[in-house]
């Protein structure tokens, strides 16, 4: 027996478990991560390469500050309609959820019970699921016929009677334009805000709470002094990243805000943003000029979602907090 | 100087405000969620699943017409993104956890929260731009591959930090008893952090699943079921949310009422899924 | 009839504490200088953590204007002893509590108290040294006062720089004090957790276990600051260095497993404890 084991432990080791092995490894590692690396290089090179034709055409500036897309009758186009959509629906949908949204995460975490907060943060978490088409199917044929007998309609008919000069402004209310498309982008990004206070505030260490506590604080003098300045970094990063996932929000907005193309837009009336043009235009467009236009919208979209990730995650890192918790 | 009445009840204030509004923004989320339930399982029938959709016309003389094409080529297109995001998503999580000293991580790591916050639609067009055009056509591939590109920066990110969580000492110990640093992530470190792994594995499809901006211009639609099962793979394929949109935004009445069922059906696979990594992750805590 | 026997064994409890009372004011008036009046007290005080006990039946007083050290081995129920002396287990929603706390005779846990005003009556210093470390060296200090409303500029300045200079900080930081807290070194940080305390003017101050997490140096710096802080506060501090609480405190109480073992002076209970337990652990048998 002994000398059978003896024997074991002496034969030569395998080749994969003496060096070769663990830089064997090492390599697949690193060729999967690099993939990962090639994969976001891959998206700026062609997105780059597919619009150079648009992009030489009009020019960078002029077809960002290019406020006709034609691609029906003299194959002009310019992005401005769909830059100025998209801005104008994510500002808004994130003014409307931001306070929400952190209103939540703070009930959650400081003031609901133990089972209370379990199960709104899983209805939470349930609802950030819902695919964005099928909050857009509830968009097209409730909420956007609703929005258009209970609030457009009667604001259109009022500024009809009283103040006719407002018409243009408000739009035609057809229900599918640029206020409805908001409402369901704050909406969609709510959960997303919410669970990302949600983290922020779980990172505030108790000692942070029992220090304002043992000052004679009230609960909520507690979340402003101690609570909320330890987690403003995550909440404003938070925001941040909600307002990029309103920028690339597609079908939903796609399908919600009536889709129109050119200048001018009005309040309750039809507009575009650049994901929801080019989902509606990609599939049938033929000429070499409209795709390549399409994936010039599609670099600008890019381009601005790198700004906004990067804006994240500099703030992270600028309000990351080390003191507090231990020294 | 506020008096402590003052501060008492305007700490009461703020509390009934966070009740307030926590209330008034889940109502809604609520009424998506039961709205969609409740028309889409009365949209759904027996012909939803044997049928395909055919030609308008077919739905408009009231014919039977289902998604059982539709159904099939999600299940194929999906798991062809899942097949293809895996490995590279777990390699990439392995490089990030258990080489941190590996001068490309920091790059690995920028590279791969910037890819996960880039739109899915950029993914689309990536797929069609990698895959569609060198082809010549729309295909189930080009949709898996769309997917994935969706899912590898998630499983890569699960898959680090849930490898994360396995203490280092775990590695120490195998390292210090003569196994090479590859033996010990493949069988001390990975089993320990399994369910995590398979959790993220979820998370990353059920997110993928949901997609229909990468799906479009990919795997683009298909009215049939194709003729050969290498059309799934090789030609136009339907897919759920593809499919979902298109029937959403058709003029005809009968259409809309089969999108409340794809509805369903696609929130039931999405939210199974979910719950499926949460049941997963609870039990871990155990 | 519960209630009934209830309020006899507080009276009884009340006869034999007044007892102690006079029993300690007779030996103070033997050391002449002493002049020291109960200003908190516990009362057949028992702590739970659900159906874990974590401190049983508890009586002591704490004493004005004397560092009161709370000493004994890891568990022992000392923290959640101090913890309940400012209601901070009304933040453990797991924890309940009977028995009496008296602050100037009057019941800490008496449901009409708001423990937003006990709090403010008896500070807190933490283990680890707690800046708000997004706001001012500044801002920290008046914290406290600003909640109620203080907006008085020349005011706080007057009550920032004496709580620094308690503290014993002012000097060091004068020129900063618009930094934020968390530039401090730990040490920096535990005094302005002090200053912090101070500065609301409380009667009582709590300190768990203060300069565990400090260097030898800081950790002299703040023994210096309690034995000079004791001449206006009383101080009632945790702590796991014997030493420590050998050199600062006037009145010790040893706690073992959530008894209360011995309490008396710190040179009796150090020189000549009664407890066999006592005697074993500071002479370091166990602990």
């Amino acid at each position: 027996m002994k000398d059978t084991t003896k024997e074991i432990l002496e034969r030569p080791l395998h080749g994969v478990y003496r060096w070769w092995g663990d830089k064997l490894f090492l390599t697949i590692s690193v060729i999967l991560g690099l993939s990962i690396i090639a994969l976001a290089f891959a998206m700026a090179w062609v997105l780059f390469k597919e619009s150079s034709l648009a992009l030489n055409e009009f020019g960078v500036v002029g077809f960002l500050k290019g406020r006709v897309w034609d691609p029906g009758v003299n194959f002009v186009f310019g992005a401005l309609p769909f830059l100025f959509g998209t801005m104008v629906t994510s500002v808004g949908a994130l003014a409307i959820a931001f306070f929400p949204a952190i209103a939540i995460g703070i009930f959650v975490g400081e003031y609901a019970p133990k089972w209370l907060g379990a199960i709104i943060e899983n209805l939470i978490h349930l609802i950030a699921a819902i695919p964005s088409v099928v909050v857009g199917i509830w968009g097209i044929f409730v909420f956007a016929p609703w929005m258009r007998e209970k609030v457009y309609m009667p604001v259109f008919m009022w500024a009809a009677d009283h103040a006719p000069s407002l018409l243009p402004i408000v739009g035609t209310p057809i229900g599918y334009g640029m206020t409805t498309a908001t409402i369901i982008l704050a909406l969609m990004i709510i959960p997303y805000t919410t669970a990302l206070t949600r983290d922020a505030i779980r990172q505030v260490p108790k000692e942070q709470r029992e220090a304002a506590y043992a000052l004679g604080a009230t609960k909520w003098e507690v979340i402003r002094m101690a609570v909320l300045p330890y987690a403003r970094g995550g909440i404003l990063s938070g925001a941040i990243l909600s307002f990029g996932r309103a920028i690339g929000e597609t079908m939903a907005v796609a399908m919600l805000i009536g889709n129109k193309n050119t200048f001018p837009f009005s309040i309750f009336g039809p507009a575009a943003t650049m994901p929801s043009v080019i989902i509606n235009e990609f599939r049938e467009a033929v000429g070499n000029l409209h795709l390549s236009s399409l994936m010039a919208i599609g670099l600008a979209l890019f381009v601005i979602s790198l700004i906004v990730n990067l804006i994240a995650a500099f703030i992270i890192r600028k309000y990351s907090i080390t003191g507090g918790q231990a020294v | 100087m506020k008096t402590l009445r003052r501060r008492q009840i305007q700490d009461k204030i703020m509390e009934g405000l966070l009740v307030v509004s926590t209330i008034t923004v889940l109502i809604p989320l609520v009424i998506i969620l039961a709205y969609v339930i409740y028309h889409g399982f009365g949209a759904l029938n027996w012909s939803f699943f044997t049928e395909e959709l055919g030609s308008p016309a077919r739905a408009m003389q009231g014919q039977p017409t289902g998604l059982v094409h539709t159904m099939i080529g999600t299940v194929v297109v999906d798991f062809i993104g899942l097949i293809i995001a895996v490995p590279i998503g777990v390699g990439a999580g392995i490089m990030l956890s258990e080489y941190p000293e590996h001068k490309l991580n920091p790059v690995l790591r920028i590279m791969n929260d910037t890819l996960n916050g880039m739109p899915a639609i950029l993914k689309g067009l990536l797929a069609f731009a990698l895959i569609v055009k060198p082809m010549g056509t729309f295909s189930g591939l080009a949709g898996g591959v769309a997917l994935a590109f969706v899912m590898i920066p998630i499983i890569a990110r699960t898959t680090e930090s849930s490898l994360m969580t396995i203490p280092w000492s775990i590695r120490e110990a195998g390292l210090a008893i003569g196994l090479p640093r590859w033996r010990v992530v493949l069988s001390t470190v990975m089993p320990a952090a399994k369910t995590g792994l398979v959790t993220g594995f979820l998370i990353a499809f059920a997110r993928a699943a949901g997609e229909a901006a990468p799906l479009m211009f990919t795997s683009f639609g298909n009215n049939y079921l194709p003729n050969h099962w290498t059309g799934m793979i090789f030609g136009p394929v339907d897919t759920l949310p593809q499919r979902l949109y298109s029937l959403a935004i058709s003029p005809y009445a009968q259409w809309h009422q089969m999108g409340w069922a794809a509805a369903i059906v696609l929130l039931s696979f999405v939210i199974i899924l979910f719950v499926a990594a949460r049941l997963l992750t609870r039990q871990k805590n155990y | 009839m519960e209630l009934l026997t209830l309020r006899k064994k507080v009276k009884s409890d009340n006869n034999t504490s007044s007892v102690m009372t006079t029993t300690n004011e007779i030996e103070t008036t033997v050391e002449k200088k002493e002049t020291s009046r109960v200003r908190m007290e516990a009362r057949n005080l028992t702590i739970k953590y659900g159906t874990n006990v974590a401190v049983r039946n508890l009586s002591m007083p704490i004493y004005n204007e004397k560092v009161t050290a709370l000493v004994g081995p890891s568990g022992c129920g000392k923290t959640t002893f101090l913890r309940s002396l400012n209601r901070m287990h009304d933040l453990t929603k797991s924890a309940s509590i009977t028995g009496e706390v008296l602050l100037d005779g009057n019941d800490i846990y008496d449901p009409k108290v708001n423990p937003v005003t006990i709090r403010r009556k008896i500070g807190m210093v933490f283990q680890k040294p707690t800046p708000f470390p997004t706001m001012s060296i500044y801002d920290n200090v008046v914290a406290g006062l600003k909640l109620v409303g203080i907006r008085d500029r020349k005011l706080l300045n007057e009550v920032c720089e004496i709580a620094l200079t308690q503290a014993a900080l002012f000097d060091e930081v004068k020129d900063r004090l618009n930094a934020p807290g968390g530039s401090l070194s730990g040490g920096q940080q535990q005094r302005l957790s002090i200053a912090r305390a101070l500065a609301i003017k409380p009667e009582v101050i709590l300190m768990d276990e203060p300069t565990s997490s400090l260097d030898p140096k800081s950790t002299m710096k703040i023994e210096d600051l309690i034995v000079e802080l004791k001449k206006k506060y009383s101080i009632v501090i945790v702590t796991h260095n014997l030493a420590q609480a050998a050199r600062i405190s006037d009145y010790s109480a040893f706690m073992y497993l959530g008894d209360l073992v011995e309490y008396g002076k710190t040179k009796k209970i150090f020189q000549n404890p009664e407890d066999k337990r006592t005697e074993e652990y500071l002479t370091g048998k166990f602990g």
